[in-house]
């Protein structure tokens, strides 16, 4: 048995005044891929917002464990630092800031030291090219300009890059082509390759799933894990929607 | 995140340094005909520019306050000293500068540059320049780079004499009257015909002396085909009393030429910055502004561009930084009078801490412009919700035959960009200062980088404390 990196205990969390997860149970053991699916507005986002500390999510009761730390009340730049990483549904547009230069000060702040130019260039170029992306978007903006697809390859981008212990994707694959998902996998692939990392992936469909081993699959239902199970789980919701209980 | 943003005092201390001035020269408060012929004598004047020393005064007490902008009550000229000089005569040559000097120039990163990456350098302390030095290629190719002072002792004093105060005259306003009959110190650039430089000149003005002003006066003229790339930096310790700065810059672009103008303004924040620029161009020529605002109690600056030739053009590229106790008046004026001329002002301005920003805009085209252009722009970025910004746009537009835009912006810094940033591991202040290095980004790629690094840590100084 691994040990447990997440630990949610009874989460609720609300949103100006309103309750949207009440009660949430989940427990992650160390190096393995849970699903999170669920219908729309039923708490997946704000649970993956919740773990990695936004500010407009407010825990009201309820603990968050991580790596054998209750980091409920800590920030998101504490929780990055300890190895959390959300790869967000609707990355923010910075103007002025490129993406290379942003990964690079953000991997200086997790790793807590000075990256060389010349290693770091080395790197980001050859996760690049696991990601078919052009060098040329390293040096754009951040997300400026981007469309739906590139956007969440520089999410991915900025996940091999940083190399943390646990990682949430929010529905990554939405809004993607077949070719975009299958890249957008196969740096999922990568991810697990490189670091064994330990993965929350929030998604609607099982495209994005069918080359990757799942552990566990859990099923959200107005702000409460409803079902849990084995692979076996996604497929059944894909047949047959998530009303049909069993 | 709380919703106000606490603003704490920032560490100025790079700049805030101050030398003890018991050995300057100094003459007394206010402004009187004795003062000014003592000051005329001082600089062994010709006698054109003693009269038109004299003049100015004239004009100067016959001309009211500006009306129209920040309030200008905390300064009385009264208590200023308009001249103060520090008992060095001006060396070419860093080791003869007197070392407290020489010592503030070094801290401020000047001899650095100069090794480094300029062409020339000029430093002014107090109302007198103390060091001048051009590189022997420069000189060699007839580059003249000097203080006006000096100028007039040479075969440029013609030159000289029929440019100085022709473009901002002392009727313009009353500060352009009272620079008119106190103005000391500066620099006069003559770049030959198709002379390019391939690095920039630059000029430091320090005002280290309390409850002084500093009138340095800026001609340069940029002959036929040449190029120009010329650097201005300011900054001044902090007093408790109010200091002031009344320079004039005139530009003179000839035909075919280029000039770059450069500023990076630190003045401290008790100093009451009422600078007028403008430059004049000629067929075909361009002038280039960038400006990057960031000091100053108060400042009334808004650089303007005559467009009199044929396919003339300007561009201006500024920042203005607001931080508490600051009201910063600034913006642009480009008047287009010959056909195919073309204009582009694009402008941010950032406020905090309670920090005000206007943005004044104006854009003439006259009768004869026809197929002009003209694009204004102006972003604002407000850090909390104490801070102000405010765009005032004008238009004068005298032929159907030419092309406007204009484009304003004024927002607050996303909660949600913080958050993005902060969830890869960013303190929010780091956070914070990158979203408004990356506002700032159309100003900083326009510098030379050793002066982009100064913008960018000048943004980090005023991000300090920001924690929301």
């Amino acid at each position: 048995m691994s040990n447990t990196l997440l630990q949610v205990k009874d989460l609720h969390v609300g949103v100006q005044d309103k309750e949207i997860l009440n009660g949430v149970n989940l427990e992650i053991p160390e190096g393995e891929t849970h699903v999170l699916m669920g219908p729309n507005g039923t708490g997946k986002s704000t649970l993956g917002y919740a773990l990695i500390g936004h500010p407009k999510y407010e825990v009201t009761e309820g603990r968050i464990i991580f790596d054998g730390e209750d980091i409920t009340e800590e920030g998101a730049d504490e929780r990055a630092k300890k190895g959390l990483f959300l790869s967000f549904q609707n990355p923010l547009e910075v103007p002025g800031v490129s993406l290379s230069a942003f990964i690079k000060s953000a991997l200086e702040q997790v790793k807590g030291e000075r990256v060389k130019a010349w290693d770091f260039k080395k790197k980001l170029h050859a996760t690049m090219d696991v990601l078919n992306m052009d060098y040329e978007y390293a040096e754009r903006d951040l997300n400026v300009g981007f469309s739906g697809g590139e956007k969440k390859k520089a999410e991915i981008l900025q996940l091999l890059m940083l190399e943390p212990k646990f990682a949430i994707l929010d529905e990554t694959d939405s809004g993607l082509d077949v070719d975009a998902v299958r890249t957008v996998s196969a740096g999922i692939d990568e991810y697990k390759k490189r670091t064994g990392g330990t993965l929350l992936i929030i998604t609607h469909s099982a495209k994005i799933l069918e080359s990757l081993k799942v552990d566990r699959a859990h099923v959200m239902i107005e702000g409460k894990i409803d079902r849990t199970g084995g692979r076996e789980l996604v497929d059944e919701i894909n047949a047959k929607g998530f009303e049909e209980k069993e | 995140m709380k919703e106000k943003t606490y603003v704490e005092d920032i560490d100025r201390s790079m700049y805030d340094f101050r030398n003890e001035d018991k050995d300057a020269y100094r003459l007394e408060e206010g402004l009187t005909e004795e003062i000014v012929l003592k000051i005329s004598e001082e600089k062994n004047d010709p006698d054109w520019v003693r009269d038109l020393r004299l003049e100015s005064l004239k004009i100067y007490n016959s001309m009211g306050l500006p009306n129209w902008g920040p309030s200008l009550d905390g300064l009385d000229i009264n208590h200023i000293s308009t001249y103060v000089k520090k008992n060095a005569k001006m060396a070419d040559n860093w080791e003869d500068v007197p070392a407290e000097v020489k010592d503030t120039f070094e801290k401020l990163g000047i001899p650095q540059a100069e090794r480094k990456s300029l062409a020339g350098v000029g430093a002014q302390y107090d109302s007198e320049l103390v060091y001048h030095n051009v590189k022997d290629s420069v000189a060699k190719s007839g580059v003249i780079y000097t203080d006006i002072e000096s100028a007039l002792k040479t075969e440029y004093a013609d030159m000289i004499k029929e440019h100085f105060m022709k473009l901002i005259t002392p009727s313009d306003h009353k500060f352009a009257a009272l620079h008119g009959a106190v103005w000391s110190g500066g620099s006069f650039v003559y770049v030959p015909k198709g002379v390019k430089l391939d690095f920039p000149l630059q000029s430091y003005f320090r005002l280290n002396a309390k409850g002084a002003g500093q009138f340095e006066h800026t001609l340069i003229i940029v002959d036929e085909g040449a190029d120009l790339h010329f650097i201005e930096g300011c900054s001044a310790p902090k007093y408790n009393v109010a200091n002031l700065h009344a320079g004039a810059v005139e530009l003179f672009v000839h035909k075919n030429a280029r000039l770059r103008y450069s500023t990076i303004e630190n003045w401290s924040k008790n100093m009451y910055n009422l600078n007028s620029k403008r430059a004049l161009v000629d067929e075909g020529g361009k002038i280039e502004w960038i400006t990057g605002s960031f000091g100053s109690h108060l400042s009334y600056l808004y650089p303007m561009s005559i467009l009199r030739g044929k396919g003339a053009k300007m561009e201006f590229t500024g920042i203005s930084f607001a931080n508490e106790g600051q009201n910063l008046d600034t913006g642009a004026k480009v008047v287009q009078l010959a056909p195919e001329t073309s204009s582009v002002m694009s402008t941010k301005s950032i406020s905090k801490g309670g920090g005000v920003c206007t943005f004044r805009s104006l854009v003439k085209i006259g009768k004869d412009a026809v197929n002009s252009k003209s694009a204004v722009s102006c972003e604002s970025l407000m850090l909390d919700s104490e801070s102000r910004s405010d765009t005032i746009p004008a238009m004068d537009i005298r032929t159907p035959y030419a092309d406007i835009g204009h484009e304003a912006q004024i927002g607050k810094i996303s909660d949600e960009a913080v958050f993005y940033l902060m969830s890869r591991g960013l303190s929010e202040e780091d956070a914070k200062t990158l979203i408004v290095s990356g506002f700032a980004d159309n100003v900083s790629k326009e510098l030379p980088l050793e002066y982009a690094i100064e913008m960018n840590n000048l943004i980090r100084l005023e991000m300090k404390g920001s924690i929301g």
